[in-house]
């Protein structure tokens, strides 16, 4: 392949993003662009991943049959979208195995959420409902990234979080129609998991350092704030609907602008778990390391398999 | 969910290198959604070997019945164009291997 000049492909890459084409794996990129994405990426990855721990807690304990191959379908897919999102991030030139050491070691890291404890069932219907709808919203508007590969790994993800949301929301149906302990169990679950998922769309725009690089490369297409209000404004008439209500004093609906306006985030919460200080930041790491370490076994096990294959299709044509 | 976590004060700047020294080899993965239609690239998954790539492949991006057919390649066996514009552009200026290049009565009927 002939190599472009630095100053044709900053041209060309110039062109692409202006056209609103997609920037993809082979073309060049500047340096920034490529290490906001692996971050990015990596996090995101990390984030899936990390986010089986908070379900996989109830997966022997899911009221029904059905409930849990629902649960165990859904955790599986967190798997999945990790491995879409790792494999999307080893077209920048990183490995998968990279980032994974680069998350054991707490070099990279995934969404604060899931280092808040699930306490009850209920808090499976809340994880679906409210998390996987912030996620929704969020990737949703990353199908239109301006990187390929990551633009369409998100195409792919947002078809199967429609059904973890569905799912998380028919949980907290059934238990909205049940007796006054499980509506207040369903409540219980509202109340702790409403304010970390909307500090799960990052800090607001005036304090959003990295944006305005990242919306001027098309990574990102709507600030913070913007999709925090979006996903506020649909979820606070399902809170209605189930007959249950968010814990905030002061939320106001504004017939002008159509918004569900809010009280105040408790951004010191947010800096604290960012900086390891949530209730089971060090807990999700250990499990996550202990996993990896005694499945050690596994990947030794499938290499030393596949080296012994090798050497036997050699011999039999030898 | 924004994905990108706020830089704190003081954060390590990380380099990724590619280092891949250990781990499974990497697969690209074409899926044929169902019989008629072409393979089509959808990703790619690290296995041992290709038997356990078909697996993986399987696990990884046909959980919902997306395909009923999965290809495998070794990564570094596949060899890409030059994606320049000087690769595709000479085919940019020949409108006349289109049909619609040709204006052909209406009475001529079918052609």
């Amino acid at each position: 392949m002939k190599r472009q000049s630095d100053e044709a492909g900053a041209a060309q890459f110039a062109a692409t993003l202006a056209a609103d084409e997609k920037i993809e794996p082979r073309d060049w990129i500047p340096e920034g662009y490529r290490q906001t994405l692996i971050r990015q990426m990596a996090q995101h990855a990390h984030s899936e991943v990390i986010g089986m721990q908070p379900e996989g807690n109830w997966i022997t304990r899911a009221p029904t049959l059905q409930r849990k191959a629902i649960l165990i379908a859904k955790v599986q897919d967190e798997a999945g979208h990790g491995l879409y999102l790792y494999s999307a991030a080893e077209t920048l030139g990183t490995s998968r195995d990279e980032l994974v050491d680069l998350l054991h070691k707490g070099k990279q890291k995934y969404s604060s959420i899931f280092n808040y404890p699930t306490l009850s069932w209920a808090d499976m219907g809340a994880i679906g409902w409210l998390v996987d709808s912030a996620a929704i919203v969020n990737q949703i508007a990353l199908q239109r990234t301006s990187y390929g590969p990551y633009a369409r790994a998100m195409v792919r993800i947002c078809k199967e979080e429609s059904f973890h949301a569905r799912q998380g929301y028919s949980i907290m149906m059934a238990l909205s129609k049940g007796t006054d302990v499980q509506r207040e169990m369903m409540q219980d679950a509202i109340d702790r998991w409403w304010w970390p998922s909307l500090m799960m769309f990052g800090p607001p725009d005036a304090e959003s350092t990295n944006t305005a690089q990242s919306m001027e490369w098309k990574i990102k297409l709507y600030t913070n704030d913007e999709l925090r209000q979006e996903f506020i404004n649909q979820t606070v008439p399902q809170a209605h609907y189930l007959g249950a209500t968010v814990p905030d004093p002061d939320l106001t609906f504004d017939e002008e602008s159509g918004n569900w306006n809010i009280g105040a985030i408790d951004w010191d919460e947010f800096w604290a778990v960012v900086k390891g200080n949530g209730p089971l930041n060090r807990q999700r790491i250990a499990h996550k390391l202990k996993a990896w370490e005694e499945n050690a076994w596994v990947r030794e096990a499938a290499s030393a398999y596949a080296a012994k294959r090798s050497r036997d299709r050699i011999e039999a044509t030898a | 969910m924004t994905y990108e976590i706020p830089e704190l004060e003081g954060e390590e700047k990380v380099t990724t290198t590619g280092e891949t020294a250990g781990a499974w080899p990497l697969w690209e993965v074409f899926v044929r959604a169902k019989r008629g239609l072409n393979h089509i690239h959808v990703g790619s998954v690290h296995a041992a070997d290709a038997e356990a790539a078909v697996q993986n492949a399987r696990d990884t991006y046909t959980r919902r019945y997306e395909g009923v057919s999965v290809w495998v390649v070794p990564t570094a066996e596949i060899h890409a164009s030059d994606d320049s514009d000087a690769m595709f552009e000479p085919f940019a200026d020949k409108p006349y291997r289109h049909p619609t290049f040709y204006e052909i009565p209406d009475e001529v009927g079918q052609l």
